[in-house]
């Protein structure tokens, strides 16, 4: 039952309906550049409320929604907004609950799009709360990932650089051990993935951890890389040492599977240079990209045009 | 005699007594209950008594109080199991063993400081327990889940 449904955690979600969200992006990828022909949200209003700054995510989300012909009420700068008179996020959504049809909340709080999803009665959807979740990116991801190798059972998925504080990478992997693949973490020690997500995933499928990309490449049919960030080392040698490890290159990649693809959330820095983006290889712009027909997708289901 | 037996002939008038409490927990029993402070209530503690199902136990008697369910969800945390008999008059009038309820709500808040429970004064902090041993929850909210140790510090 989508209908009025809140997105809020990706765990929220069962196999058969994030699949059928997959399905109905995929639906949806026709129109994702071009507009929907029906206009199936003529009537609706969606609002964004983004408490921190994440344009891109913002403009994705309000372009899905008109791209399905629903208008869109954007939250103006903190600055001026009763947010910054020091109204508490619960009493905000009672309020803007009645200007619109569905709120997407953007916020820095962890589980603020849980509270607000108690308060609304229109369905809410999570479009990141600081470090927890952000169920849209996942289900984009796994898009891409579906779309690209024709689907995900049977495939090895790696993930490379930051698995500690990396959020993606915690609520993408979580979702992937619902299927039936193989999940390989590489990373610096001091950034391994959190033992309780380790501990968590292993219940369900197997999982490799190790330092050494060189070593698994062969194996992958997904690389996920992440971006290693200079705030989390104390020591800038120390960063440089280990993020110039995990820098993807050419011959890396011509030594991986024939269906190899490489993703990333980007923003990348120096991870993933320049000169890998025109190889085949190199999905992550077209993964960004699949954030329109996964979120047309969501907001056509929980509005109910069908 | 036993120290078992010894204990179970020193009688309270009123009061309740917490038995089978993992060993070296009482402590932390009291100052859940925030009575270690408190010089109006009289308190007896024995550690290390030997337990025939626990192997060592703690036990706490507490004398003119008689716990409310918050407080008994407390003690549930860390001495899951533990047995609590209430006394009046010097006679036993209710004796049960404390049970970790499956949601857990306004006991504890998340440990997580970035957490919305931490910040948004409308809502109680609310867990689901995930297992009882070892202890591990999850918040409702960031669903960041905590263990034994992080629980501990975490009781209101």
């Amino acid at each position: 039952m989508w209908l009025n449904r809140d997105i809020v955690s990706i765990g929220d979600l069962s196999v058969e309906e994030i699949m059928e969200v997959l399905d109905r992006a995929n639906k949806m990828l026709p129109y994702a550049s071009t507009g929907h022909p029906r206009k199936p949200l003529a009537d609706k209003i969606v609002a964004t409320l983004f408490y921190e700054p994440s344009t891109r995510t913002r403009l994705s989300f309000e372009s899905a929604a008109m791209r399905l012909g629903a208008r869109v009420l954007s939250l103006g700068s903190l600055e001026e907004s009763s947010v910054a008179k020091g109204e508490t996020l619960s009493d905000t959504i009672r309020i803007i609950n009645s200007y619109s049809d569905a709120i997407v909340l953007r916020h820095p709080s962890e589980g603020a799009a849980r509270l607000a999803s108690e308060y609304a009665d229109v369905p809410v959807i999570n479009a990141g709360d600081g470090a927890g979740q952000h169920p849209t990116q996942t289900l984009l991801d796994m898009f891409t990932i579906w779309k690209e190798l024709g689907q995900i059972n049977g495939k090895s998925i790696g993930f490379v650089g930051d698995l500690k504080y990396g959020r993606t990478v915690h609520s993408l992997s979580k979702a992937l051990s619902l299927f039936d693949v193989s999940l390989y973490f590489i990373s610096p020690e001091e950034l391994k993935i959190p033992k309780h997500i380790k501990r968590d995933i292993e219940k369900r499928i197997p999982v490799k951890e190790t330092k050494n990309l060189d070593e698994i490449i062969e194996s992958l049919d997904v690389l996920y890389v992440t971006r290693i960030q200079k705030e989390r080392f104390p020591d800038i040698e120390e960063y440089k040492k280990v993020a110039g490890v995990y820098v993807i290159r050419p011959s890396l990649l011509s030594r991986g599977r024939k269906n190899l693809i490489v993703m990333h959330p980007l923003p990348r820095v120096d991870e993933i240079p320049a000169e890998i983006d025109n190889l085949p290889q190199a999905k992550y712009f077209k993964q960004a990209s699949n954030g329109i027909p996964v979120r047309m997708a969501i907001l056509d289901m929980i509005l109910g045009s069908e | 005699m036993t120290e078992e037996k010894m204990l179970k002939v020193e009688k309270i008038r009123r009061g309740t007594v917490i038995d089978h409490i993992p060993v070296g927990r009482a402590f932390k029993v009291l100052k859940i209950l925030k009575i270690s402070t408190d010089p109006g209530v009289t308190v007896s503690i024995a550690i290390h008594v030997k337990s025939k199902k626990m192997g060592l136990k703690d036990v706490v008697k507490i004398e003119d109080r008689i716990l409310d369910s918050s407080e008994l969800n407390k003690i549930a945390l860390i001495a899951e199991g533990g047995t609590i008999t209430i006394v009046e008059d010097y006679s036993v009038i209710k004796k049960f063993v404390v049970k970790l309820p499956d949601i857990i709500t306004g006991i504890l808040k998340c440990s997580n400081a970035r957490c919305v429970s931490n910040t948004e004064s409308v809502i109680k902090p609310s867990f689901t327990l995930l297992s009882k041993n070892p202890l591990s929850i999850k918040c409702h909210y960031c669903e960041r889940e905590m263990e034994t140790d992080e629980i501990m510090d975490s009781i209101l």
